[in-house]
């Protein structure tokens, strides 16, 4: 395919490349003709949002998955990565985000787990070539410490180890500092750049620039399953980090012409001028990770407010606590002026209080239930589906045929389990249970994510009919094209606090990107 | 809607396969076992049959043996289809036991029987949901396992009960520790002119009204809810820890039934080492059926014939008394087996 065509230099130099890969799931594209060169020596950044397609990459690479289309190039040849042994006898080492050693054994007992199970393990020896091998890259080991012992930071260098042992190519690193202190943090950072110096192609997965910018030699951003940048060396070293920054805000969550889900920026339409329904009033809620505090809004009737931010900084707490979920430890919170922060769930909801989850089969269907009975779950007891407490399955299977015409919900029948349908339809599912009836108030947690550019679009025609008919809307995405195309304002959210808030016009774009990298602040 | 039908007699089909043909599988290898054992597996499997379900006698001993086996399987039913693992079930039987069977003797004295069985058995349930509050209340409030503290219930269950009969209820005109016996006359009564105990339609009620609650009701789907998922649960503004307390109430209130049926009905009294573990034998029983409560029926009235036929066969064969025990452990792993095969199957059609 495209592997003749490229330049001779590039093809020699670049240990691994994909060359025009493509995975789909149903309903999803994972990723979309991706082709990246990973050249020995260099800190390869593989950078995007939750659900870009970065996790889909790696197992690829891992030979966890295998592309449906395109192909992955290892050493000049093109080669199938068939399996995860296939891939480490490449030379390809893959560290996951989650520790994959076995807490109750020591590290050289997790390293010769693999081995031949008729012969008696070699431990002392083991262990000896994993010392040298740590030391040589200047890592200090115990092979005889209790892997469940060590510190988080110290089981990923342990597994660092473990990947070098058998694939000294490439290293993959999968969001490989997602769950460490900082301190850890800094070290992986300068491990990395120790390994590329060796000559290792390092690729590291993240989410957050910072670290990208800090320790990258080579940036590509992956949204929603397309390559839409990549920064060279040459990028990096140049600008000044605040620049780079920015720019790498602005591909990160869709400033790229390319992108075709994007509409039309700037909501031309008059700002609504109806009585205000959902208000918060300085919000308080406790969480371990991300407590959210001084949290504050009004959406009038037909408004839409957006809240923009990178994923995990306190909106799915705030939505949470919004729909009754969470308990809200102070402030206030309003629905027409009614108090409703002490209500229940089905209390906030009988008031007309909607929330559209982002976890749609973690919370939002129960996946072994029908497509009907989830779209009453959370009417349970209530005519005309239930009388005095039973049942009455023409009903529900009436009710669940008129929302499934409605929403335009792609469903063998009525009675399918939820979970067999495609992530496109058992969004339309929840969309449809969420916006029936007097909907006064709704809540949407990334509404879009994973979605394929049609459901995308039929998703946000959704939202957009219902500020329409009065609803007011509030909007939590992490994707700004989205916001741009669809509110009226958009708060910027960061560590559990909302930074500002911005009309959106024609500028509202830049200063969103202010906001979210921090150099406003 | 011709469609939907032709599916769902399909999907019958489909699972009386999946039930009957690990059954035949497992007697199958139960027989090659025999065999192993030196024991003709015909005589084995005839006098099951002879005794458990062809002779008069052995048939209304099989249906007298299903009552509180039948109550156990819907308090299992309950639990677990709400997610709850309730194995706590054996010291809740035995409490419930030795509280009625403490009362009825005591009782009958004074008022009549019509009053009297009622009351114990309500009784027993009510010692039994008590029994169950402990769990329930770590398990709703604080997460804490329930399949750990409803078996450590158990072991202090079991103990409290033969403490009970030893020290409080012990009758003082036998030499074995054991409560006062119930007349013949005061227990449940027999079905029509039979052996059979009218414990048998307590059982069969109790299965199939649970069956209907839990597929029929807004109850039901509320805990089968928090069962299947206790995030949507959560996110449908279900009060999850009040569910958890309630089920955990009547799971344990049907066992405690069971043991107030068997006593009242069969046994009339407790001795202090009693304890036929009935609640942990119907488990898997209740899984083979997947907690479908028709599907339980036909399970306890298998395992039913096994265990009356299997006393006999044992005694004249000199095969242990468990081995019923054994066949249902295989009909387990043969059933795990074909689910593995039909999700395997299910994968590759997706493909």
């Amino acid at each position: 395919m495209v592997g003749s065509s490229v330049s001779g230099a590039t093809a020699r130099e670049a240990v691994v490349s994909l060359r025009g890969v493509t995975k789909r799931f149903p309903g999803v594209v994972a990723n979309d003709r991706v082709s990246i060169d990973f050249r020995p020596g260099e800190v390869h950044v593989l950078l995007g949002e939750n659900g870009a397609g970065k996790s889909t990459l790696v197992a690829m690479l891992a030979g966890l998955q295998r592309p449906d289309e395109g192909g992955i190039v290892v050493g000049g040849e093109p080669i199938d990565i068939s399996s995860p042994r296939k891939a480490l006898d490449l030379g390809i080492g893959t560290v996951f985000q989650h520790s994959m050693l076995v807490p109750s054994l020591s590290l050289v007992d997790n390293f010769i787990l693999g081995g031949p199970w008729w012969k008696r393990p070699d431990r002392a020896g083991a262990a000896e070539r994993m010392r040298a091998r740590a030391e040589s890259i200047g890592v200090r080991l115990d092979p005889f410490a209790l892997a469940g012992s060590l510190s988080l930071g110290e089981r990923q260098q342990a597994e660092i180890v473990r990947a070098l042992m058998r694939g000294n190519r490439c290293l993959i690193l999968d969001e490989a500092t997602a769950m460490l202190t900082p301190r850890d943090a800094e070290q992986l950072g300068a491990l990395m750049c120790r390994l590329a110096a060796g000559g290792l192609a390092v690729v590291f997965i993240t989410h957050k620039l910072d670290e990208a910018i800090a320790w990258g030699d080579r940036i590509s951003v992956l949204r929603r399953g397309r390559n839409v940048a990549s920064l060279g060396p040459e990028d990096l070293k140049a600008g000044d980090v605040a620049a780079v920054t920015a720019g790498l805000v602005r591909t990160m969550f869709g400033a790229d012409a390319a992108d075709g889900t994007r509409g039309p920026e700037g909501r031309r339409r008059a700002t609504p001028a109806g009585p205000v329904v959902l208000a918060a009033g300085d919000l308080a809620i406790d969480d371990d990770a991300v407590p959210v505090s001084g949290v504050g809004f009004t959406i009038r009737a037909g408004e839409i407010l957006g809240i923009a931010g990178i994923d995990g900084n306190g909106q799915k707490q705030l939505a949470e606590a919004l729909a009754g979920q969470r308990p809200i430890r102070a402030g206030s919170l309003t629905l027409n002026g009614r108090p409703i922060d002490r209500a229940g769930v089905g209390e906030r909801r009988a008031l007309g209080l909607r929330y559209v989850t982002d976890d749609r089969l973690g919370e939002g269907t129960v996946g072994p239930f029908s497509v009907a009975t989830n779209l009453v779950l959370k009417q349970i007891g209530e005519a005309p589906f239930w009388r005095k407490g039973v049942e009455q399955p023409a009903a529900i299977a009436d009710h669940a045929r008129r929302r499934v015409g409605a929403f335009d919900v792609r469903t063998p029948g009525v009675g399918t389990p939820v979970a067999r349908l495609s992530g496109g339809n058992i969004q339309k599912v929840l969309l449809a249970r969420e916006l029936t009836g007097t909907a006064e108030a709704v809540v949407f947690a990334k509404p879009t994510y994973g979605l394929d550019v049609r459901n995308t679009h039929a998703t946000r025609g959704r939202i957009r009919e219902a500020a329409e008919a009065g609803c007011a809307v509030l909007l939590i995405s992490t994707d700004i094209g989205e916001l741009l195309e669809l509110a009226d304002r958009i708060a910027v959210m960061s560590r559990g606090r909302i930074v500002g808030t911005v009309d959106n016009d024609a500028d509202a774009r830049r200063r969103i990107g202010e906001l979210m990298s921090g150099t406003t602040q | 809607m011709n469609v939907e039908r032709t599916t769902r007699s399909a999907a019958w089909a489909r699972a009386a396969l999946f039930a009957l043909g690990p059954v035949a599988v497992a007697l199958l290898a139960g027989a090659l076992l025999l065999l192993a054992m030196g024991v003709d597996p015909l005589a084995y499997y005839g006098y099951v049959a002879g005794r458990g379900l062809l002779s008069p006698s052995g048939l209304q001993a099989t249906l007298t043996r299903m009552g509180p086996l039948l109550l156990i399987a819907a308090s299992l039913i309950v639990a677990f289809r709400a997610g709850i693992w309730n194995l706590g079930g054996d010291g809740q039987f035995l409490l419930a036991a030795v509280s009625a069977a403490a009362a009825a003797p005591a009782l009958a004295a004074h008022a009549p029987v019509w009053l009297v069985l009622p009351a114990c058995l309500v009784l027993g349930a009510a010692v039994a949901a008590l029994w169950s509050l402990l769990p329930a209340l770590l398990r709703a409030f604080q997460g804490i396992n329930e399949i750990i503290t409803t078996l450590m219930m158990t072991f202090l269950g079991v103990s409290l009960a033969n403490v009970l009969i030893k020290l409080v209820f012990r009758d003082p005109a036998t030499t074995v520790p054991q409560t006062r016996t119930l007349p013949v006359a005061d227990r449940l009564p027999r079905l029509f002119d039979t052996t059979v105990s009218s414990g048998l339609l307590i059982g069969l009620v109790a299965v199939v009204a649970v069956h209907l609650v839990m597929t029929r009701t807004a109850f039901g789907l509320k805990l089968r809810t928090v069962g299947a998922n206790p995030g949507a649960a959560l996110h449908a503004g279900l009060p999850v820890p009040m569910l958890t307390v309630v089920v955990f109430g009547i799971s344990a209130a049907l066992a405690g039934l069971a043991g107030a049926v068997d006593v009242l009905g069969t046994q009339g009294n407790v001795r202090a080492d009693w304890n036929p573990a009935y609640s942990l034998t119907v488990v898997p029983l209740v899984f083979l059926a997947r907690f479908n409560g028709f599907g339980t029926i036909a399970f306890v009235f298998l395992f039913s014939v096994l265990s009356i036929g299997g006393e006999s066969a044992a005694r004249r064969l000199g095969v242990p008394g468990y081995f019923s025990l054994v066949i249902v452990a295989i009909l387990l792993v043969v059933l795990g087996l074909a689910e593995y095969l039909d999700q395997r199957r299910q994968r590759k059609g997706e493909d």
